[in-house]
């Protein structure tokens, strides 16, 4: 009983000395030294217009479904690119519903973009990513939608590559992971290149 | 898999790996001597040596296997109780700018269980559950206690198989606190420095409210002046009404301080629902890079440091060519599914070179995504940068299989070295039996009581799996739960009770374990699970270590089994594929491997 009473005093204790530590000093220096060091991406490297209005984050997809921009992936997080919602759809290979979706996804991708009823189309393009917030699109998906936003906007298709390629994220180290094109980057440079009228 | 910058990619994560094994290993055999010497005391000790006045600990008296266990016990379960009821009163508690409620009983004993277990499973969306508090205090505390007591476990089996003669096994407080102090702090802070670098949030201000470049529109349910869903005329379809979107919220919060300690103490339970695939968990290539090699640096170290105590480094060695061999199967594997992509999606016009896309990222893209839910589930770590539940039949059925080993392959923190030294001890028995002479490990005897404990550990796990995956795939609440139909929906029930069990915390993340009807069945069988789990396995181990501990040795004559060397790695290999392929395999395919060949003859359900 007596050790029991003594292990409860320790545990008790113990518990008291590692919360002040773990949970207040170790949280609080990080965040001393991510402020002091990466503000920018401290506070979720945000996208401030020329007014000081936060137009989102660099790092988190956000709608767009005009065809002048470029389209970033289906998102299956909250209504669509909920950010305080992130997740993917989880659907398994053989689930008729995700099989529905990738089909209306495909023929619509081959409408808007003006390709033929047989052309493959990439897979990031109709599918679904894992936090439904994925900010990129794969390369070959972004020369794709080139032609489309070329023509919507009346520029050159030589000037929307040269966007695409400043606007591509490479591998890191030149081997790690894909190189991805982040898709809200992409369409403020474009906004950029040739304001609305 | 003729992709060569993915070959690229993986020879520099086991080159990574194999470089920190050593120099990690001999310092940890410092940290887990309390007499011993690292280059952070300097720093470090006056804070220890205050934690232990403070607290009344004498780090000197060790403890012998029954008080250790105790001292453990009564340490997890005063951190449950306080997590529980901060989840329950949040509401009350500072740091709350959302104003989130308090969570109710079931889930916050879901919760409290998950993060003391090292499980991290989570039933709720982090972003839109937890309080800033909560994140900090109730559930960071856990991600580095459970990691400690893993590692002290481990530390005390592997005293426990060096000693001889010997009536103690160390002292719990000592090692848990010099673990913390020594090793997972210190790293943490330089960890998460890094992942801010990368783009990994730290700050305590509100939620971002951003103006978006074009409005949409989405379809809610319709609420009434009381906020109650208004409900069609047959009484069960809510109506449906347009609303115009045109910002996005953007969540903020402390996350790099603890995603640092979420991959390097292999708990996994992400600030934010979609864990590392969001890319405020997870924003580059790169640091996805180093918190894969942040999961196996202590699991694989560990295997140093018990070469280095049973004074045989060949042993520790050979420990981990099994595991290493183990894991490069199941990445092999994981990948050729998951390039290979999904048939009836191809057969729609999604272009086969591809891969399988849905679920994944695409800065991580097919291979890294593979490689992630490889690490991550033969670990116990549980973090996922894709959702599982959308691999391909084969790609899901490689991370389960790993979870169903035991998690041995590396492993948890602690937890992946001490489930392989059962295996160990079972290999070495099926050895002796098969030569037909008393089995020895290490110059001891192992007897009827050591396989005894041995096989309470394996049987207790597989049939607590087993056992409940059934009952909850014939009970009503249990279907309820799933978001798909056909053999993948009893997947993900096989999923989720497997990874509780083995502490893992991944999910099929279709299931709803917290559905909004407020059923609390799936999160009580679960947080039962995992306590099972963990305590289960830890509380045989101690005795184990306790009864190894006082052995006599034996000098090794000409009939010694040797632990080490290809004979040894493939026996050790063997056993736990045996164990995991004739226990689980049944239900694996009615599951996975059934879903497979429908799914190449193009059935949907």
């Amino acid at each position: 009983m007596k050790t029991l009473f003594t292990e409860l005093r320790t545990s008790l204790l113990l518990m008291i000395v590692l919360v002040v530590l773990l949970c207040g000093a170790y949280p609080l220096a990080v965040w001393a030294g991510a402020q002091a060091l990466f503000p920018g991406k401290a506070n979720g490297s945000l996208l401030v217009d020329k007014d000081g209005v936060v137009r989102g984050s660099t790092l988190l997809a956000q709608n767009f479904s005009s065809d002048r921009y470029f389209q970033p992936r289906s998102s299956a997080a909250g209504n669509g690119y909920d950010a305080t919602s992130s997740g993917g759809t989880n659907l398994g290979p053989t689930s008729q519903k995700l099989s529905d979706s990738v089909k209306a996804a495909v023929a619509a991708y081959r409408t808007s973009n003006g390709l033929g009823s047989d052309a493959p189309v990439p897979a990031d393009a109709v599918t679904s990513s894992g936090s439904g917030l994925d900010p990129h699109i794969s390369v070959a998906n972004a020369l794709i939608q080139a032609g489309r936003v070329a023509k919507a906007r009346g520029l050159a298709p030589d000037k929307i590559r040269e966007l695409i390629a400043a606007n591509t994220e490479g591998r890191d180290l030149g081997i790690l992971g894909e190189p991805g094109v982040n898709v809200l980057r992409l369409n403020v440079a474009l906004d950029r290149a040739a304001p609305a009228k | 898999m003729n992709n060569p910058n993915a070959w690229l990619q993986f020879a520099l994560y086991v080159g990574a790996l194999v470089l920190i094994t050593k120099p990690l290993g001999l310092y940890l055999v410092q940290v887990l001597d309390v007499q011993g010497r690292t280059w952070l005391d300097r720093i470090v000790k006056p804070f220890e040596r205050i934690t232990y006045r403070v607290c009344g600990i004498d780090p000197a008296l060790e403890q012998g296997w029954v008080g250790y266990t105790l001292s453990l016990l009564i340490f997890s379960l005063v951190g449950m109780l306080m997590t529980y009821f901060i989840l329950r009163f949040q509401d009350h508690l500072p740091l709350n700018p959302q104003g989130l409620p308090g969570l109710a009983p079931h889930l916050a004993f879901n919760t409290a269980a998950s993060f003391t277990t090292n499980t991290n499973w989570q039933s709720y969306t982090g972003e839109s559950t937890m309080s800033y508090f909560s994140q900090m205090v109730a559930l960071a505390i856990h991600n580095f206690m459970s990691a400690a007591s893993g590692i002290a476990v481990a530390a005390a089996l592997v005293r426990g198989i060096a000693r001889h003669s010997a009536r103690t096994i160390g002292n719990f407080w000592a090692d848990i606190v010099r673990v913390t102090y020594y090793v997972l702090v210190p790293i943490c802070l330089v960890f998460a420095l890094f992942l801010v670098s990368q783009g990994i949030i730290q700050n305590f201000k509100p939620y971002t409210t951003a103006k978006t470049f074009e409005a949409f529109t989405i379809q809610v349910p319709k609420v009434d002046a009381a906020g109650k869903p208004v409900m069609a005329a047959d009484g069960k379809t809510p109506v449906m009404v347009d609303q115009s979107v045109d910002t996005q919220t953007i969540v903020q919060g402390p996350v790099a301080s603890q995603i640092a300690i979420k991959m390097l103490g292999t708990n996994g339970g992400g600030y934010v629902n979609a864990n590392a695939a969001h890319p405020f968990e997870n924003p580059t290539p790169l640091s996805n890079f180093f918190q894969m090699l942040s999961i196996f640096a202590i699991p694989s170290a560990l295997t140093y440091f018990l070469g280095r105590m049973v004074k045989n480094q060949k042993h520790g060695w050979s420990v981990w060519c099994a595991m290493f061999a183990m894991f490069a199967c199941g990445v092999l594997v994981c990948w050729k599914a998951e390039s290979s992509g999904n048939p009836i999606h191809q057969k729609l016009g999604v272009s086969a070179a591809d891969g399988n896309m849905e679920g994944k990222e695409v800065r991580f893209g097919i291979f890294s995504s593979a490689l992630f839910a490889t690490i991550t589930t033969d670990a116990s770590c549980g973090a996922v940068n894709a959702m599982h539940d959308s691999f391909t039949p084969i790609g899901g059925l490689v991370p389960m299989f790993n979870i169903e080993t035991g998690e041995v392959i590396f492993g948890g923190v602690g937890a992946g070295l001490y489930g392989m030294l059962i295996f160990v001890i079972l290999a070495v028995f099926i050895a002796g039996l098969m030569v037909g002479r008393t089995p020895e490990y290490l110059g001891k005897k192992i007897e009827a009581y050591d396989v005894k404990l041995v096989m309470l550990v394996l049987m207790v796990l597989s049939a607590t799996i087993l056992g409940f995956t059934a009952w909850a795939s014939v009970t009503a609440w249990g279907q309820a739960g799933l978001n798909n139909a056909g053999p993948h929906g009893f997947s993900e029930m096989l999923y989720a009770f497997s990874s509780c069990v083995g502490n893992n915390g991944s999910a099929f993340a279709g299931l709803t374990a917290a559905p909004a009807d407020g059923d609390p069945h799936w999160d009580t069988a679960l947080g039962i699970a995992m306590l099972v789990g963990r305590f289960l396995m830890i509380v045989p181990i101690l005795a184990l270590a306790g009864n190894l501990a006082g052995k006599k040795l034996i000098p090794s004559s000409a009939g010694t089994f040797r632990t080490e060397g290809f004979t040894f790695i493939a026996l050790l290999i063997g056993t736990v594929l045996l164990v995991g392929a004739l226990t689980f395999l049944p239900a694996l395919a009615v599951g996975p491997i059934v879903e497979h060949y429908l799914m190449g003859a193009g059935t949907l359900f």
